[in-house]
């Protein structure tokens, strides 16, 4: 494993991009939509953008070994940038783009960055900022040169001039920039990438080419990525998996990335790229749900009649149809009337008409939801990973695709179940270290490579597909001894358009309760149809009627897990609906969307305490952070409702 | 000549390092009727190049009278308009447009049925020369035209950020947005100075916010001029170098915020005190 050689002699980023320039030269690498066009870079234009900013950034004085954050939304030049800082040697650690100056501090130091290169004045700002406690950054580099102007330009240069500088010094620096390109080695460092951390402070997930090569070639065979794949690139670029796909697996596999005009154009120019690779944690594909129900919902009755009728039929068929399993004469032609009444142009509403591989990741995702898509006849599959493995532990085959397993082991994934149910991973994917903090690493990984992932599963017998319960520190006992997984039921909870996030109490505890967050957007939607008047977030959220929904959601959910021996107990008994949303700018949830169990049991404390008391109503006060870094606060009282649950010996009989 | 309250002629860099030049407009001693009401009274002010101006007052006080003037949509009894060193003779308004002013208006006066697009290449109605047959068969010169106007409402639509709304009719806009696109079209006929009345009524803080950035944004990146009436004294005070004061079409203050704030006249005439 860790002593096999690189393929074809290809043992770092750069060098992949030296070979695309040779066998895919005028083949589109990069599309931006700027000034409402599509702006393209072939594979040999991109060489020569990268080679231009190398030689800036050597004329800069970059060292072999530095560390050089990039920071900002997804853009070709940002893209670029990492695979220039690569080849002068230097380690790229990409940064969360909406992180507050407090977390971007925090990494910046903990990386030790002597660079920065920034998306636009606002992460300059962040940097600018940063710096008061951060003095190890020498230079900083901005793409956007809007509002820039009126900087003091002696520690801070733009993109362009960089390049046009490095471009001036061709000559004289391009010997260099040959020797350290030729330098790289398999092993060396090839990325850092910070993990989110639902506990505690991030750490530096340090990935070698080797993990990043091997990985990409081994995930592009099993889903036979070819050059012709098109993708969006819209996740941020700080994460493991946008890095994997949007460089790893396209710098591998020769294929086209595209970044969208900006974040509210997204869903537009996913439509206009008609991706065939595409990539989404289950949040997106809920908001797209979302947005398909709320407009079906506005729509005439005959085209609400019909949307019912055909997507039932596609349940039934549609999966069927994607696993290649038989399916009668007449559901077959219903299903291909269905294909040009309902599901063609609603894929291709989606953006979705070519999707050939379609992952969702990072959360487990509501079945309902699951089959939503792939009963469209999008193939739609899991993954599941983590920074650490590069990504990819395991994932689902084509034609094996079901909503409740991830799959089978990547290809050179070995796993194994520790005999508490921890999940265990070892492969060539598996990540060096964490950045200046060997205890951490030796806790997670042991000295024969095999690493935690602190989620709980189990190996099912009949398919070899892993099954993940939850986290292995999330899921315990309830007071009388049965088993309590929140995720399960939050997931659950989730699936109906009225709900964004659920967060389920009940460790340790006699019953189950539940905070619950409505969305915005389906439930705006709703109170505008119904006259039902609100001015605030707060407001709407305490609309008795809103309560009712919610009420309704929760006891069909309970109905659904009291079916569930093993969960029975878990049925929610009552349960508020927060006043405000869980975001990441308060640390309630990580950048990923991914709920702080501990933060919010803290943080709301008085409301737990009023969910096990018994009192219908409370008074609370809440600190909340605005986008600009300002604290406020805000004050509500929140009813509790009660939910029914259904008895444990009544699905027993 | 009116009353300067500085050296007029003595360009000069500001605080935050923008360049201050000479005068671009002189109004000298406009008065303005309307049958026997009076709207503005023998006022004088000008406004220098580069510089954000701004024009407050009470309800009634005349200051969209006063941008009408400036705009030629009104034409004064009396009184003369300087524009660059010379005397603007009585003009039609696109006339007017043509020498560099755009504008944009209290109540919206956009196309409610067109996209946001095609609204803001409205505005480059100025930079099209071809003639409407050669526009009509789309020769040469007037689609090379086009993709030149088209682009350059590109960059307009890309720097104040409304990139998602680019094919949304306005009519489905909301209310700040219909501002923000109403100021796009403005900017579209790259004018040297800029118009904008009441730009901020009705917004919330948050909208505020956004567009004072704009307003800022504008001036600097583009050197435009610009002269504003707004409501919101809080948002006058922070944006503009100079300020003028209208009250029941008299001028009764002029010069820089700070200079305004404290000037009695004007605490009176927002506080309220009785006139005779």
């Amino acid at each position: 494993m860790t002593d096999q050689n690189p393929p074809e002699g290809l043992v770092s980023v750069p060098h992949l991009l030296a070979r695309n320039v040779q066998l895919y030269g005028n083949k589109p690498a990069y599309r931006e939509k700027e000034f409402g066009i599509w702006q393209s870079w072939t594979w040999a234009e991109t060489a020569d953008e990268v080679e231009a900013l190398a030689l800036g950034l050597l004329d800069l004085g970059v060292n072999v070994g530095d560390h050089v954050a990039v920071i900002g939304r997804n853009r070709p030049a940002l893209y670029w940038s990492m695979v220039a800082v690569q080849s002068v040697g230097a380690v790229p650690v990409p940064l969360y783009q909406d992180a507050v100056v407090e977390e971007m501090t925090y990494v910046l130091e903990n990386c030790g960055a002597r660079f920065a290169i920034a998306g636009d004045q606002e992460q300059v700002d962040k940097i600018i900022e940063a710096q008061e406690t951060v003095h190890g950054i020498d230079h900083v580099i901005y793409y956007d040169t809007r509002g820039m102007r009126k900087y003091d330009h002696s520690e801070i240069t733009s993109f362009t001039d960089i390049q046009n500088e490095g471009r001036a010094a061709k000559a004289r620096l391009s010997k260099e920039l040959n020797t350290r390109r030729d330098a790289l080695g398999y092993d060396d460092t090839c990325v850092m990438l910070y993990t989110s951390g639902t506990t505690g402070r991030p750490k530096g997930v340090v990935l070698s080419n080797r993990n990043v090569i091997e990985t990409s070639k081994n995930s592009s065979e099993f889903d036979h990525l070819s050059a012709g794949e098109e993708t969006l690139a819209y996740l941020p670029m700080a994460w493991v998996g946008d890095f994997i796909f949007s460089i790893g697996q396209a710098y591998w596999s020769a294929f086209c990335v595209n970044c969208p005009e900006s974040a509210e154009t997204m869903n537009a120019d996913l439509r206009e790229i008609g991706p065939t690779y595409f990539f989404a944690p289950p949040a997106i594909f809920e908001g797209h749900l979302t947005q398909v129900m709320i407009r079906m919902e506005d729509a005439s009755r005959f085209k609400r009649w019909m949307f019912s009728y055909f997507m039932e039929h596609a349940k039934t068929v549609g999966p069927r149809l994607l696993d290649g399993k038989p399916v009668g004469f007449k559901d077959r032609m219903l299903h291909r009337i269905g294909k040009y009444m309902v599901y063609g142009p609603l894929k291709n509403r989606l953006g979705m008409s070519r999707v050939r591989v379609g992952y969702t990741a990072g959360e487990a995702i509501g079945p309902e939801l699951f089959d939503f898509y792939r009963s469209l006849g999008i193939n739609l599959k899991q993954l599941y990973g983590q920074t650490e493995a590069t990504v990819f532990i395991t994932q689902q085959p084509d034609g094996e695709v079901r909503s409740d397993t991830v799959g089978v082991p990547s290809p050179g994934v070995e796993l194994k179940i520790a005999d508490n149910g921890e999940v265990f991973y070892r492969s060539p994917g598996t990540f060096v270290e964490y950045y200046q903090n060997p205890e951490s690493t030796a806790s997670t990984k042991d000295p024969e490579g095999w690493v935690a992932t602190g989620d709980a599963g189990f190996i099912e017998e009949t398919s070899g597909h892993l099954r993940i319960i939850d986290r292995i520190k999330d899921v315990s006992k309830m007071a009388d001894g049965s088993m309590f997984a929140p995720k399960y039921i939050e997931n659950k909870l989730k699936f109906y358009p009225n709900i964004l996030e659920a967060v389920v109490f009940g460790a340790s505890r006699d019953r189950c309760t539940a905070f619950i967050n409505i969305d915005l957007t389906a439930v705006g939607n709703w109170a505008e149809r119904n006259n039902i008047a609100y001015s605030s977030y707060q407001e709407l959220s305490q609309h008795p009627q809103v309560l009712d929904t919610v009420l309704a959601h929760v006891n069909a959910v309970n109905e659904s897990v009291s079916q569930d021996e093993m969960l029975a107990a878990c049925q929610i008994h009552r349960f508020l609906v927060l006043h405000k949303e869980l975001d990441a700018d308060d640390g309630e949830m990580t950048r990923t969307r991914k709920v702080r169990r501990a933060v919010i049991a803290e943080k709301f404390n008085d409301l737990i305490d009023a969910l096990y008391d018994g009192s219908d109503t409370i008074y609370t006060e809440t600190e909340v952070t605005y986008e600009d870094g300002r604290k406020g606060k805000i004050k509500a009282t929140l009813d509790i409702r009660d939910a029914t649950v259904i008895a444990k010996t009544q699905v027993a009989a | 000549m009116n009353e300067a309250v500085m050296d007029k002629n003595a360009p000069y860099v500001t605080e935050d390092g923008r360049q201050i030049g000479g005068v671009m407009m002189d109004l000298r001693d406009i008065t303005l009727r309307f049958g026997g009401v009076e709207a503005i009274k023998a006022i004088s002010f000008d406004i220098r190049e580069g510089e954000i101006r701004a024009i407050i007052g009470p309800n009634g006080a005349g200051k969209s009278s006063m941008l009408n003037v400036i705009s030629g949509f009104y034409k004064p009894q009396e009184g003369e308009v300087y524009f660059r060193g010379q005397k603007r003779p009585p003009m039609k308004p696109y006339q007017v447009a043509r020498q560099g002013v755009a504008r944009t208006f209290q109540n919206i006066a956009l196309f409610q049925g067109m996209s946001v697009l095609d609204n803001v290449m409205t505005g480059r109605m100025g930079h099209i020369k071809s003639n409407m047959l050669a526009q009509a068969i789309w020769a040469g010169k007037a689609q090379r035209e086009e993709n030149e106007n088209r682009e350059a409402v590109e960059r307009i639509i890309d720097f104040l950020e409304i990139q998602a709304i680019r094919k949304t009719p306005v009519g489905r806009l909301p209310y700040g947005l219909k501002k923000r696109v109403e100021l796009a079209r403005a900017l579209a006929a790259e004018p040297d100075l800029l118009l904008l009345d009441e730009p901020m009524a009705g917004m919330n803080v948050e909208e505020k916010e956004d567009m004072s950035r704009f307003i800022l944004d504008v001036n600097d990146e583009f050197g435009t001029t610009i002269a504003l009436i707004e409501h919101d004294m809080g948002v006058v005070m922070d944006l503009s170098d100079r300020v003028v004061v209208m009250d029941y079409g008299r001028k009764i203050g002029d010069g820089t915020p700070d200079e305004v704030r404290n000037n009695q006249e004007v605490i009176d005439a927002y506080l309220g005190v009785a006139h005779d």
